[in-house]
């Protein structure tokens, strides 16, 4: 069923990672995407896995769930890791077949990019499994409000997401109602093949266009009558605050940084 | 002879999940052919999950679902003939139009049962004027009609399948009045004309007062009575307590039984109450 | 006299595309409704009478082709009043889906003071307020699409209750609704009337809801046909019937008991006035 789709990851808590400001949360994220970009051995990556490992410990978020993100990009990792296992030709060579070799540093630049991009996952769906979509659209806003001066309109931008996410439950809905409905008129949705399911989403599509198109003009009046006027003079109820938590957290991130900085250094 | 019987029928929400929940309890009940039925029941009530299953939208988590004497969940092939068989309108139908024409939107169901198109003429036409509908509006788009007409070709839509039984969710709601009494009067011409079984669905049970034969009463996944109007209403104390509305008049008479006045237990419609209030009056006039 | 909501010979009309060539469809005829502060004023009539597009024009959506409208002395033509206005008198409407903004209801609550600058603390104290009022505190960190559609109402009238109205507009609010839902939001909108004077306008299909209010205005094919107390309305049975409207089950039944010869007042509207009536009636006859 449609309506078991749950929209985004965000897992609702209180550990000190929930709590932290999400406009801090954003910017760390980035820092740490950086800071893997920027390890250039297996020692600074270790640095960037003990970074994630002690991260996760703190947000409670489940191991399993951690594990659970990475599914998606199997194919990715899959990818990546043949592309350098067999076109890296320097080094010794450990295996060899027709033009096909495996060497040395085939293997360990294969093994790198896949720690790098397992860290880049786990670190960014930290920061989804912790901020609800709402106050991270609340963030991006806040923190990209200077480009208002280079009319980019990021109130209308940051809104647009927020009625999607209000809408995107409420439309899944409306499509499992029409899907059912077609399908009592006998529609092959669920019993037909391949070619009668691809013919019977028109049925589908059409009414919920339609039915999309005037919930969006009955939105818009309801939201002219309770005063809405675009972005200008608005104030908004919840605050972001910055505390002493987020300090630490900067400090913290900004310490693994340097860590891995220096094991750049030291370790060549 | 029964159209829909269900043995035992149990359906359970979220099996496994922490939102589990019962949603029809043990549902036992025997609906005969050409019977008018109403089905009541407030929201979460179960109404809504009982009448997916007789059309094989849902499939029962224990228990069975005949549809013509036939399981029909045992052949995966029959799932489809189910769908002709028993027609089933959602609430709010205008909202699944999607033809150009109202005329082709008609004729949506009839042709994916295969039919041969002097037949599916015939049944289009035959359903547009069992709703009302003229010819001059067959060839417009859905989209232009009026609210309460585009309720009605909806409703043609699944009676152009021409179910053995028709089943409708809610037909009436968001209408005026007077769009309401259409689309009632409009049922009880294709009951009368047709002699089909009907459901209907409501949380008025004035409205389904006026024409069932029967009236099943579903409370928390179970059934609560099914029965014959006077006798359900004999309990509107008790309905009233499950949190559904009993027409005003019947509240009305209850409270003058409460205080001393004979005019029996089992009125619910107007009509029926000013018989009831006359015979009194006139007895004692004597 | 100044009156808090004065429409004067208020003529509204617009292109109806759908024809070919298009036509200029009239919708509000010379219409004048004025209404008192503190008032509870119900408007009837049929679908595509023109209730709604007069209800638009007490709060600048709509505006006049001709004619005036002011609201608390604000004329609605002026583009400075604009504001002003939206926030002296709130709008609801039928579909509680289609006018909930944000993903978590205290954040809708909001909506309306983020947009009129308010500062953060004020608006925090004023939707814990709203909340509370509407009987929705507990359910403030809920996302809106779980709610139930009484819930989402409440939600809805709480957006508006915020900026702290003088009146407010609900167009069919109970449309959508199951019974639990609508006497939840009935209940609601008497209470901000009662207790705390907010005008309100209703517009139903609901008679049972006309007969709670002061005033009732009937407007049909966009004139105000009729326009007087609930127990004035609806005492004229064969007008109401006449025009495709209900009267109340309690008035009909006074009604035919009259017409049988019986005395009884015709100005029965609610349950209680029909008891007291029919049992004065019985004691008499025996």
């Amino acid at each position: 069923m449609l309506k078991d789709i749950t929209l985004g990851q965000y897992l609702p808590g209180t550990s000190p990672v929930h709590k932290l400001d999400p406009r801090v949360k954003l910017v760390l994220t980035v820092e740490f995407i950086v800071m893997l970009f920027c390890a250039k051995n297996m020692w600074a990556i270790g640095v960037g896995a003990l970074f994630c490992i002690i991260s996760f410990a703190l947000s409670g978020v489940p191991a399993s769930l951690m594990v659970k993100s990475l599914k998606p990009i199997v194919p990715l990792v899959l990818i990546t890791s043949v592309l350098n296992l067999f076109f890296v030709r320097t080094g010794d060579v450990l295996w060899k077949w027709k033009v096909l070799q495996i060497t040395t540093e085939g293997r360990d630049t294969a093994l790198f990019m896949i720690a790098r991009i397992v860290l880049l996952i786990i670190g960014s769906s930290l920061l989804t499994y912790t901020t609800s979509p709402i106050d991270l659209t609340d963030a991006i806003e806040n923190l990209l409000s200077p480009l208002k001066k280079l009319k980019v309109p990021v109130h209308e931008l940051a809104m647009m997401m927020t009625i999607a996410l209000r809408f995107i439950p409420t439309l899944i809905e409306e499509t499992d109602k029409i899907m059912n409905a077609q399908k009592a008129r006998g529609s092959e949705l669920d019993t037909g093949s391949f070619a009668d399911k691809v013919r019977g989403m028109v049925p589908i599509f059409i009414p919920l266009f339609v039915s999309s198109f005037r919930r969006a003009e009955e939105l818009a009046t309801a939201m002219e009558c309770r005063c809405y006027h675009g972005g200008e003079g608005r104030t908004r109820m919840k605050q972001l605050h910055t505390t002493y938590r987020d300090l630490i957290a900067a400090i913290y991130t900004t310490l693994f940084f340097g860590g891995i900085i220096a094991l750049n250094v030291l370790i060549k | 002879m029964s159209i829909i019987k269900t043995e035992g029928l149990t359906y359970v929400y979220g099996e496994k999940t922490p939102f589990r929940k019962v949603a029809l309890d043990n549902v036992s009940i025997e609906i005969n052919e050409g019977e008018m039925i109403g089905l009541i029941g407030h929201t979460g009530s179960g109404k809504s999950t009982l009448i997916q299953h007789f059309n094989g939208l849902l499939k029962p988590t224990s228990g069975k679902v005949l549809v013509d004497g036939e399981d029909f969940f045992a052949d995966k092939k029959k799932l489809r003939e189910v769908r002709f068989k028993v027609g089933l309108v959602f609430q709010y139908p205008e909202y699944q139009l999607f033809e150009e024409t109202v005329e082709k939107d008609i004729a949506y169901g009839p042709k994916n049962m295969g039919l041969d198109e002097d037949e599916i003429k015939r049944r289009v036409n035959e359903a547009a004027e069992l709703v009302g509908l003229t010819k001059e509006q067959l060839l417009k788009s859905p989209f232009e009609l009026s609210g309460g007409q585009k309720r009605r070709a909806a409703i043609a839509g699944v009676m152009a399948m021409e179910p053995k039984a028709l089943i409708l969710d809610e037909p009436a709601s968001g209408l005026d009045p007077q769009g309401r009494d259409r689309i009632f009067d409009m049922l009880k011409k294709y009951h009368t004309e047709k002699r089909n079984t009907v459901i209907v669905v409501s949380h008025s049970m004035e409205d389904i007062a006026k024409f069932a034969d029967r009236i099943l009463v579903m409370n928390e996944g179970k059934v609560f009575c099914f029965d014959e109007p006077p006798k359900v209403f004999g309990r509107s104390r008790e309905i009233e307590q499950i949190g559904l509305a009993v027409p005003q008049v019947t509240r009305v008479i209850n409270k003058l039984c409460e205080m001393g006045y004979d005019l029996g237990d089992d009125v619910y419609t107007v009509g029926y109450a000013e018989k009831q209030i006359l015979k009194k009056l006139n007895k004692v006039q004597i | 006299m100044q009156y808090f909501l004065d429409a004067e010979n208020v003529n509204f009309s617009y292109m109806n595309d759908a024809e070919e060539p298009p036509v200029r469809t009239e919708v509000l005829k010379n219409v004048s409704l004025r209404v008192e502060k503190g008032e509870f004023l119900a408007v009837l009539g049929h679908n595509g009478s023109g209730k709604s597009t007069l209800a638009k024009c007490f709060n600048a959506i709509n505006l006049p082709d001709s004619g005036t409208v002011t609201v608390a002395g604000l004329r609605t033509d002026d583009e400075n009043n604009l504001l002003p206005i939206r926030r002296t008198a709130g709008m609801v409407f039928q579909n509680p889906d289609n006018q909930i903004v944000a993903t978590i209801v205290e954040e809708d609550v909001a909506f309306a003071l983020e947009n009129l600058g308010v500062e953060p603390k004020e608006i925090r104290r004023r939707v814990d307020e709203a909340l509370k009022t509407v009987g929705m505190y507990e359910y403030r960190m809920h996302a809106p699409h779980k709610l139930s559609g009484g819930q989402k109402q409440r939600v809805a009238i709480a957006g508006i209750l915020a900026m702290n109205p003088d009146c407010i507009l609900l167009d069919e609010p109970t449309a959508m609704l199951d019974p639990r839902g609508r006497k939840e939001v009935m209940d609601t909108v008497k209470r901000l009337n009662r207790e705390q004077g907010v005008t309100i306008v209703l517009i139903t299909h609901y008679m049972e809801e006309a007969a709670q209010a002061d005033r009732i205005a009937i407007i049909d094919g966009g004139e105000v046909l009729m326009d007087g107390t609930p127990k004035s309305i609806f005492s004229q049975v064969e007008t109401m019937k006449h025009l495709g409207l209900d009267v109340p089950q309690v008035t009909e039944l006074a009604w035919r008991l009259r017409k049988d010869g019986f005395d009884i007042p015709a100005d029965i509207i609610t349950e209680e006035e029909c008891v007291q009536a029919i049992a004065a009636l019985l004691e008499k006859g025996r």
